[in-house]
């Protein structure tokens, strides 16, 4: 039963397979999958800059299309098809829900090149990509340890899955080398994109005395929600998440991390251009640009922010890595020595990570 | 003057045209819509109504209509049942998140086991009786402590969705995720997927989709029950004397309709979706009460309203790659349809009379 409906679509798809690439004088096709809108002036908004990047780069030897706001699931795996059958050469699947999708659809159109970004799962079609956006976290972990007049840090996650832990332990690390007092808050909010949830979850974090807000949500609702508390009298500090986010500097928004996707999508369409893509695996940070850290604003002590900028210099030069030993698991276990780096694979590798560091309160969602 | 003059019965022609009238005004609006977003409003149409069935890849397109049709079909259908009585389960999506993690549990519990005839059989069993018991909270509610179903059916939606995150991440997480939340891939598991024919759009969701049109029209026009839910909504005060017994029909409707829906979800999951993830849940509930009412609450009519639903999302994707029409444009197209399904069925129970009032 299963190898029959694998050998139908494989007929099927060899077909059109073939008929899409046989006129050499079409254009390049670059498909791109978002899970948000591209108005959520985050995450996806970022991708699909890397988009319109690619539209100016490549101009009319290069066509681009998109879907937005695709659920994790049968609807994206939908969409990846009907964008591999109305030709296109080359998909950029951006939200980590759809690797399972993208395996499948990619094993039924083999000539067809798959990007996925942040997941684990590679094939010969099927590149992945993610970008070390922990480094800016520990940007931001060492400015906010130092701001916050309550010593309490709200952290607004999305999933737990390693990305988001190893976020979660890189501004916990640098907040408490400069503030030994400092406590995280975390909720989570389920959801990469929900405005009103994040916000709801900004106003909680906000009632119990968090002064400083961290968000590995989408959406500019934190932002909004901490310009409101200040507006009636707080002073609450936020960082932009993905996008700049810069239309809430210089307060609340006092930095962001910003996804820098467009040198990755032009030199990956590009290869495909050329014929000569082949199936990588590419992790890259601050040294390439992939992960920028925006505008430190005047809301930002001088002392903060020129100790702020040499950590960036360091991590970009290659001279600092944010998970340096001695650095103890939540249970007081060992896991990175004295001057021992934390490796990317294996166990306890960054790409797998599962586990808070000591000094984290709260426990990791079973 | 334009007035609305009540009709002494409803108008049996308004109450079948309505919902074509409705399409057609959509299509309008729509029209208008993606003309003033600077599109050819014509080519928007036929990509969204045309192009999945009868465009290029309409082989691809056509079993995608009975993957994402048969889950609104399996909902709709219980919930229309309700809706006849006056029974507002507004829950559904949570029933089909409990009947998908009912229906995954006894799939992952008895992994690797190759027992077809078994597992997948109490699959299914599971799933029903996990989106019946959902519903049956509710019910036993309403009927014991007179609390109002559509609260409660609502907020337990969100229950079920923190359980369904608790369950991804926790007692159903893959042990070989490598840290990564989500189950094992039911649809590869010989003795667990619902698939028949995956090219085909065949699972066994859309099999009990069918059956569950045929029972539903069937229990409708010919049985006592469907009659004693027909007289209940519209004239419960009837119903009463006649020897209905209200508690009873408030349990079935809801507990079939829970049935229902977690049927739907333990097909989904162990088929399109494959696995228990946090986001599993994709609205099929709540766009299955859209469905019930396009279809008039009549089984045919279900069956049909799903599958123009079904065609707008397909077709609002083909829409959205091929004319880069943006995502909210689609929504708001779908949206346009019950709004103007709502007014377009005032003139079922009113007339609309021109000129000078009668003085009545």
């Amino acid at each position: 039963m299963l190898r029959r409906t694998l050998l139908a679509s494989a007929a099927a798809t060899a077909m059109i397979g073939g008929a899409a690439l046989a006129d050499g004088h079409e254009p390049v096709k670059v498909g791109f999958v978002y899970v948000g809108p591209i108005g959520d002036g985050g995450w996806t908004y970022e991708h699909h800059q890397g988009l319109l990047a690619v539209q100016e780069e490549f101009g009319d030897a290069v066509e681009t299309v998109f879907v937005e706001s695709v659920p994790e699931g049968p609807d994206a795996e939908r969409v990846m098809t009907q964008m591999a059958l109305e030709g296109a050469d080359l998909i950029f699947t951006t939200s980590f829900g759809y690797m399972d999708p993208t395996i499948n659809v990619a094993a039924k159109f083999p000539d067809v090149r798959f990007e996925h970004a942040t997941g684990y799962k590679q094939a010969d079609n099927v590149s992945v990509y993610s970008a070390r956006f922990y480094e800016g976290r520990a940007v931001q972990g060492h400015i906010a340890g130092q701001m916050t007049e309550s010593n309490i840090i709200g952290y607004i996650a999305s999933f737990p899955i390693p990305e988001v832990i190893r976020g979660i332990n890189a501004a916990y690390i640098h907040a408490k080398e400069v503030n030994p007092d400092v406590e995280f808050k975390i909720i989570w909010a389920y959801t990469w994109f929900d405005p009103a949830k994040e916000a709801e979850a900004a106003n909680t974090l906000i009632e119990q005395g968090a002064d400083i807000i961290l968000q590995h949500t989408d959406s500019t609702a934190p932002q909004a929600a901490a310009e409101a508390a200040n507006e009636a009298g707080a002073t609450v500090y936020t960082f932009g998440q993905a996008s700049d986010m810069i239309e809430f500097a210089p307060a609340p928004r006092v930095s962001s991390i910003i996804d820098n996707w467009a040198p990755y999508y032009i030199e990956r369409t590009q290869a495909v251009i050329d014929g000569t893509w082949e199936s990588v695996s590419t992790w890259d940070g601050m040294d390439t640009g992939m992960v920028e850290i925006g505008e430190i604003t005047d809301a930002v002590p001088a002392d903060v922010k020129a100790s702020a900028e040499e950590m960036i210099a360091a991590i970009t030069a290659g001279e600092y890595h944010p998970f340096t030993g001695p650095i103890n698991k939540q249970d007081g276990s060992v896991w990175l020595a004295e001057g021992e780096t934390a490796a990317d694979y294996g166990d306890d590798g960054l790409a797998g990570l599962n586990f808070y560091v000591e000094g984290l309160t709260a426990e990791v969602p079973q | 003057m334009i007035a609305l003059e009540k009709r002494p019965q409803p108008s049996q022609m308004w109450s079948l045209a309505s919902p074509l009238v409705a399409v057609a005004l959509t299509m309008l609006a729509g029209a208008g819509l993606f003309a003033a977003l600077g599109q050819d409003p014509l080519e928007a149409l036929v990509k969204i109504f045309w192009e999945p069935l009868f465009g290029e890849f309409a082989f691809y397109y056509r079993p995608q209509l009975l993957i994402k049709g048969a889950p609104l079909v399996l909902i709709a259908i219980g919930l229309s049942l309700g809706f006849r009585a006056g029974i507002w389960n507004i829950g559904a999506e949570g029933q089909y998140i409990i009947g998908a993690l009912s229906g995954a549990a006894v799939a992952l519990a008895l992994y690797p086991s190759e027992a077809r005839w078994l597992v997948f059989p109490l699959m299914v069993i599971a799933g029903a009786l996990g989106g019946c018991a959902w519903a049956m909270i509710p019910g036993l509610l309403k009927v014991k402590f007179k609390t109002n179903e559509i609260l409660v059916s609502l907020m337990l939606v969100y229950v079920a969705e923190q359980l369904l995150a608790s369950m991804a991440l926790g007692a159903m997480r893959n042990p070989e995720g490598q840290g990564f939340p989500g189950s094992r891939n039911m649809a590869q598991m010989e003795a667990a997927t619902s698939w028949i024919n995956q090219s085909a759009g065949m699972h066994w969701g859309v099999v009990a989709a069918f059956i569950s049109v045929i029972f539903a029209y069937v229990l409708l026009a010919k049985h006592v029950l469907g009659f004693q839910i027909k007289l209940a909504g519209q004239a419960p005060r009837a119903a009463a004397f006649s020897g209905t017994n209200p508690a009873r029909l408030i349990l079935f409707c809801l507990g079939t309709s829970g049935a229902l829906a977690g049927m739907a979800g333990m097909f989904e999951i162990s088929g399109p979706s494959g696995i228990v993830s946090i986001d599993f849940n994709v609205g099929y509930g709540f766009t299955a009460i859209i469905v019930a009412f396009l279809g008039r609450l009549h089984p045919i009519g279900i069956l049909l309203a799903a599958g123009l639903m079904a065609l707008t999302y397909i077709g609002g994707d083909v829409a959205q790659s091929s004319l880069g029409l943006p995502g909210a444009a689609i929504q708001v197209f779908q949206g346009m349809l019950l709004f103007f399904l709502l007014a377009v069925d005032v003139l079922t129970n009113y007339r609309v009379r021109f000129g000078q009032r009668s003085a009545a």
